[in-house]
């Protein structure tokens, strides 16, 4: 019989140039595994592959050398260690995110809720060409949000709290991209150069800046045969509903212009980035 | 200038980051609770970093000037024992 090799990629095996050898791509989401998981695809590893695993360059985990006819009792192993298939192909894929807020001080946002919850979402959504999303905590970009289809990145939209600012001076310094400046006491943030980064507030010794931890989100990234930078056509999205529903548009978006096997970026460029940013503006002000 | 009661001052101008911040972090582990460490810093990565890591260490930032030589002094109270 001959294998269904679309079929198998679609549940994240992969064809090796071995033949009858597969490439099992995990599941994996916002870069974080169990202990418990690790520990069970060590051991399908060593039981079915040829014990080692390969680190995708997309925070998954594949495991080699899977044989054509063990993989239904390969499923089944991994799913005792509650790990499961990833995908691959013409579908949303992993959703990659930086530790975040829950763990780096340097974090705006909390990038693995935000990365559990696009995956409940979105995961393995078929659609045209493949569309990736990328999470990353702040303006540090370790996650390099503008590789992907949309990437989301954190920031703080900040905000002078005059009573409890002890002029100490030292967010004027922080801040890298002179947005603020400090007059007889009072501190002005000029908000056409402000990028979010949060440095002033991390910095602060009284935390004197009401805060708002937002979006800054990029369309159309691609870093494979083409490499382009994602776009953030629209403002700071200062709220996760909002958040949802530019996701959301720009899936639909995506799945209702593109052509079979064009990438998010090429279909921007022939349907027009206009008329998507117009289609964005409505998701953010039709709240 | 109204000012602070100095227990102490360390100069980190002769090093680079990250031993700009470990050399007034032993400064600070020299001092007691409430006392002020006063540091003499360079400008560009150390006076945009070395109060953002003093305060998460749990230090209180009080002040940063800078000096006519372009050098800054940050003034910094001791949390903690």
């Amino acid at each position: 019989m001959a294998a269904d090799y679309a079929a198998l990629k679609k549940g994240g095996f992969m064809r090796q140039k071995q033949k009858d050898n597969f490439s099992l791509r995990l599941r994996v989401v916002g870069g974080n595994v169990t202990a418990v998981q690790l520990a069970k695809i060590a051991e399908v590893s060593e039981k079915y592959g040829d014990g080692h695993v390969h680190l995708t360059s997309r925070q998954s985990i594949e495991i080699p050398f899977i044989k054509l006819d063990q993989i239904e009792e390969v499923k089944n192993a991994l799913g005792e260690g509650g790990v499961e298939p990833g995908v691959c192909g013409p579908r949303v894929r992993t959703i990659t995110a930086c530790q975040g807020s829950a763990v780096c001080p340097s974090g705006c946002i909390d990038t693995y809720a935000l990365a559990k919850e696009l995956d409940e979402r979105y995961f393995a959504r078929e659609l045209p060409h493949k569309f990736k999303f990328g999470i990353t905590g702040c303006q540090n970009n370790c996650l390099k949000a503008e590789e992907n289809d949309l990437g989301i990145k954190g920031g703080i939209q900040v905000k002078w709290r005059e009573s409890d600012c002890i002029n100490c001076g030292v967010c004027e310094k922080a801040c890298r991209t002179n947005a603020i400046t400090i007059n007889d006491g009072k501190i002005t943030v000029d908000t056409g150069k402000c990028n979010f980064c949060g440095r002033c507030v991390k910095s602060c010794p009284t935390e004197a800046w009401d805060c708002v931890h937002g979006y800054i989100v990029s369309f159309g990234g691609l870093f494979g045969n083409s490499i382009v930078k994602g776009e953030p056509i629209v403002p700071f999205i200062e709220d996760h509903d909002t958040l949802m529903r530019v996701c959301d548009a720009a899936i639909e978006f995506f799945a209702a212009n593109a052509n079979p096997s064009e990438r998010f970026r090429f279909t921007l460029d022939r349907v027009g980035h206009d008329k998507f940013r117009e289609v964005i503006m409505e998701a953010i002000n039709n709240g | 200038m109204a000012d602070f009661s100095i227990t102490d001052t360390v100069d980190i101008t002769d090093v680079v980051c990250p031993v700009t911040f470990v050399k007034a972090k032993v400064a600070l582990e020299e001092l007691d609770d409430g006392d002020i460490l006063e540091i003499r810093l360079n400008d560009g990565e150390p006076v945009q970093n070395v109060p953002r890591s003093l305060k998460e260490e749990g230090h209180k930032v009080l002040k940063l000037t800078q000096n006519d030589d372009g050098t800054y002094r940050l003034i910094v109270q001791k949390v903690g024992d």
